[in-house]
């Protein structure tokens, strides 16, 4: 960026935390060490501003991946609270330990092609979910704000899609499998269940498998061959001449008028 | 819900809700923005787009790929010795063998594992972090596949080859258009939880650069649905896979013929390594946001440092393309917490458009990625119509909310749920008002060079995905970086398996190129005393660094 006025210049220090001059510190404990560390952090952060260089703990920093749940209190309050390190700022008093792995039942035998309808296949592989008492504290304790209870009392009266859609936000961090009373792993029961639902209970897409088919057949690879001898020059002119699908158009319903190629 | 913005970035929201209307009116009439002439597209890319620029870049001094300019970041680890120059591992009892190991744990990896395995062969899968920790789970907006009536792999190879310039690998570019419509069957088939419509047809967008419909997602969050399902389908094949996670390979292992013999591994939580002794080596380990090109914010995983390539380079594989990174052009530039994050191309797909801080549109919010970020550094850099933040970093809006406008209340929480609460979180709510983006260090379009069996130019080496180089040319289209790992990490698997059954063993497996390399670099007056590959970013302050035991390596 050489055209940048220093007026202009945005500010690039990667990922690293440089705090303004006036920046405001706070204490926060970490594992029951203390530590200052500049207000507006996200946990994260401000655990590598103190010198912490992630194993575990930290993966995507984006909120997607689940690598980064974190148990915390603030001191003074019984209540605790969850949230990903990455995406929680820190607060005055807040005392925090990270989970990044906790042990979880996982079924291996699933099957896409059992003739066994969805909800009993979910009920043999994780009979313990009749256990669940109700309480509610997996979704207090979701980060990512998902009616975790809700999901597992669709598969419980045997609503496997609707659970399953219900679950869909799910990042896997395992935070509601460490508070259940009743032993449930929900975050693996909901995987099965968004496979079973998906492969099991949605109509297969008709289009797709028939064009899979005709890459099969083989057709398409004297065109692509094709493409991959031709000059520069002539293949420019068939990228500028493409016509482009309008944005409005139903699906289906649209059709190019070069169709030599289809 | 705006409270997350500062009072005067809402009077500056304002000049966006004032041009709202006519906006939503040329919309809605099919009017659009300009789109570039092929001519425009040359003078913003040449004047604005870090990877035409001199800054930042130097020659590299060593190995296959000698002389050719890249960014410095990336030429400081390949000019670097081996951190197991020092450590001399005992190589002669391998603490495992197998048919496939399988370098890194994200799509790519997983893809070739499984292929493998379908194949009957023995995986050990080896990732640095967690399996799944990549950058698959953040690609968000989709995976394109030609598998709609108006379309065809035809198409989508020219939507590629324009996309990437006319400068891709025609071979790589045919294999995975072909494939994809497979691809996308595959994972249907696997449960994936794709956008539907009631009948079971696949709900499909366009992209930046696309002529045709083709994107295929998963709310917005494709990848990580992608990576899930995987990660589930690998765990199931157990009898033939095996996971070393937080195991990162660190050089690999060639015999007396120049053949890949398998890799040494490091335990990170032990401090332990193992010899992997293997038929043939598959490397996917991602790409290299985390070097942070010329202070750009990344929106890669923590992992992206890329190991791979440097190790592939000391066996003597060459790259492609490594002078090519992709900035995305919608990076989240407030607020602060969130900075350098994707915002999917999806919101541009749905009909969101890039505004200055006078509210007005100054580019077509759907040209090739590279173009859109050099327009958007143009904006806000050469114009000076930029908005900053109070950290002092700049940006343009980019208005989600007309997309509930244009297609329906709700809609932006039903098709973007994982931006929407990203947002959430910090007071801002995107259906109601706009995000701040800046362009942000996103894809590395370079890599190991390979042919369209994914072979290196190192025999019983394979690679696949991002750490890759040549299918996307010098610019990637969104939806084609999910398809390329698949592709090319089952043609992987597929290659591994034909090497096998033709009776691939390697011989004596030995450390000789670290030392050879080392020499060379020595040699040239290149050896700064650094050591690679990297590992782990390290985002300590200076004052911390200076106080540590080993700055040079803190990890192994």
């Amino acid at each position: 960026m050489t055209k940048c006025t220093e007026d202009n210049k945005p500010i690039m220090v990667g990922d690293r935390t440089i705090p303004p001059p006036d920046a405001r510190y706070i204490t926060i404990s970490i594992m029951g060490q203390p530590y200052e560390v500049p207000e507006t952090l996200t946990i994260l952060k401000a655990m590598e501003f103190v010198g912490y260089q992630f194993k575990r703990g930290c993966g995507c920093r984006g909120g997607i991946c689940g690598a980064c749940g974190t148990f915390y209190r603030i001191d003074g309050d019984h209540t605790l609270k969850t949230g990903l390190a990455c995406q929680t700022v820190v607060e005055p008093g807040m005392i925090l330990a990270q989970v990044p792995f906790f042990p979880s039942n996982r079924a291996s035998d699933l099957d896409l092609e059992s003739k066994m309808p969805a909800d009993q296949q979910i009920a043999t592989m994780y009979p313990e979910i009749f256990r669940c008492v109700g309480c509610g504290t997996c979704t207090r304790t979701c980060p990512m704000d998902i009616d975790v209870m809700g999901y597992i009392a669709y598969f419980k009266r045997g609503d496997i899609k609707g659970g399953a859609e219900k679950s869909f936000d799910c990042i896997m961090c395992g935070l509601c499998a460490a508070r259940c009373p009743a032993n449930i792993s929900q975050f693996n029961v909901a995987m099965t269940a968004r496979r079973i639902a998906s492969a099991k209970l949605t109509p297969k897409s008709g289009v797709t498998a028939a064009r899979a088919e005709q890459v099969r057949s083989g057709r398409y690879e004297p065109m692509l061959a094709e493409l991959c001898e031709m000059s520069g020059e002539d293949l420019k002119k068939l990228y500028v001449e493409r016509e482009r699908e309008p944005d409005l158009a139903k699906p289906g319903e649209w059709m190019p008028e070069d169709q030599t190629h289809l | 819900m705006s409270e997350g913005y500062t009072p005067e970035m809402l009077d500056l929201i304002k000049r966006v809700e004032e041009s709202r209307p006519q906006r939503l009116s040329e919309s809605r009439a099919g009017k659009a923005f300009p789109a570039m002439s092929m001519d425009a597209r040359d003078v913003v890319l040449n004047a604005f787009h870090p990877d035409y620029t001199e800054e930042g870049r130097r020659a590299l001094g060593i190995g296959p790929n000698k002389d050719e300019v890249y960014p410095e970041e990336l030429i400081d680890l390949l000019e670097s010795r081996s951190i197991l120059e020092a450590v001399k591992p005992d190589l002669s009892t391998p603490g495992y063998e197998t048919d496939v190991l399988v370098i890194g744990g994200g799509g790519g990896g997983s893809a070739a594992a499984l292929s493998a395995a379908g194949e009957g062969l023995n995986v050990i899968m080896a990732t640095k972090l967690r399996h799944g920790d990549s950058n698959t789970v953040m690609a968000e907006g989709g995976i394109q596949g030609a598998d709609q009536e108006p379309d065809s792999p035809y198409f989508h190879y020219l939507d590629v080859i324009g996309g990437g310039h006319f400068t891709n690998e025609r071979s790589l570019v045919a294999a995975m258009t072909n494939d994809a419509p497979v691809i996308i069957e595959w994972l249907e088939s696997l449960g994936m939880m794709f956008d539907k419509h009631p009948d079971g047809r696949m709900k499909a967008r366009h992209g930046g650069g696309t002529s045709r419909k083709r994107m295929h997602s998963a709310g917005d969050m494709t990848g990580a649905e992608i990576m899930r399902v995987l990660r589930d389908e690998t765990r199931d094949r157990k009898d033939k896979i095996k996971i070393l996670e937080f195991s990162p390979a660190i050089e690999l292992l060639m015999d007396e013929n120049g053949r890949c013999a398998g890799a040494v591994l490091n335990n990170m939580e032990t401090g332990a390594y193992y010899t992997v002794k293997a038929k043939t080596t598959i490397i996917a380990t991602g790409g290299t946001g985390r070097l942070h090109y010329r202070g750009f914010a990344c929106t890669n995983h923590y992992g992206a440092t890329g190991d791979g390539l440097v190790m592939a380079y000391r066996a003597g594989a060459k790259l492609g393309y490594m002078d090519s990174v992709q900035y995305h052009p919608t990076g989240t530039a407030y607020p602060e917490q969130n900075v350098g994050l994707l915002v999917t191309e999806k919101v541009r797909g749905l009909g969101g458009q890039l505004l200055n801080i006078d509210g007005e549109q100054f580019v077509f919010p759907l040209e090739p990625r590279d173009v859109e970020s050099a327009a958007i550094i143009r904006e806000c850099v050469g114009n000076g119509k930029g908005v900053k933040t109070p950290t002092g970093r700049l940006g343009v809006w980019l208005d989600s909310p007309l997309i509930d406008e244009l297609h329906g209340p709700g809609t932006v929480q039903r098709e973007l749920p994982a931006k929407y609460i990203q947002f959430k979180r910090f007071g801002i709510d995107i259906a109601k008002v706009p995000m701040l983006v800046y362009p942000t260090l996103h894809y590395q379009n370079g890599g190991i060079a390979i042919n369209d069996q994914s072979e290196t130019t190192i025999p019983g080496l394979y690679a696949a995905g991002e750490t890759t180089g040549g299918v996307h040319g010098h610019n990637r289209l969104m939806g084609n970086s999910l398809l390329d790992i698949l592709v090319f990490g089952r043609r992987a698997g597929q290659a591994a398996a034909t090497a096998i059954a033709g009776g691939a063993e390697p011989g004596t497996a030995s450390l000789d190129h670290l030392v050879e390399y080392g020499k060379t670099l020595s040699d040239a007056g290149l050896d700064r005393g650094a050591v690679s590959p990297m590992i782990l970013p390290n985002y300590a302050t200076d004052e911390i660094r200076s106080r540590r035991w080993d700055v040079k390596s803190p990890t192994v």
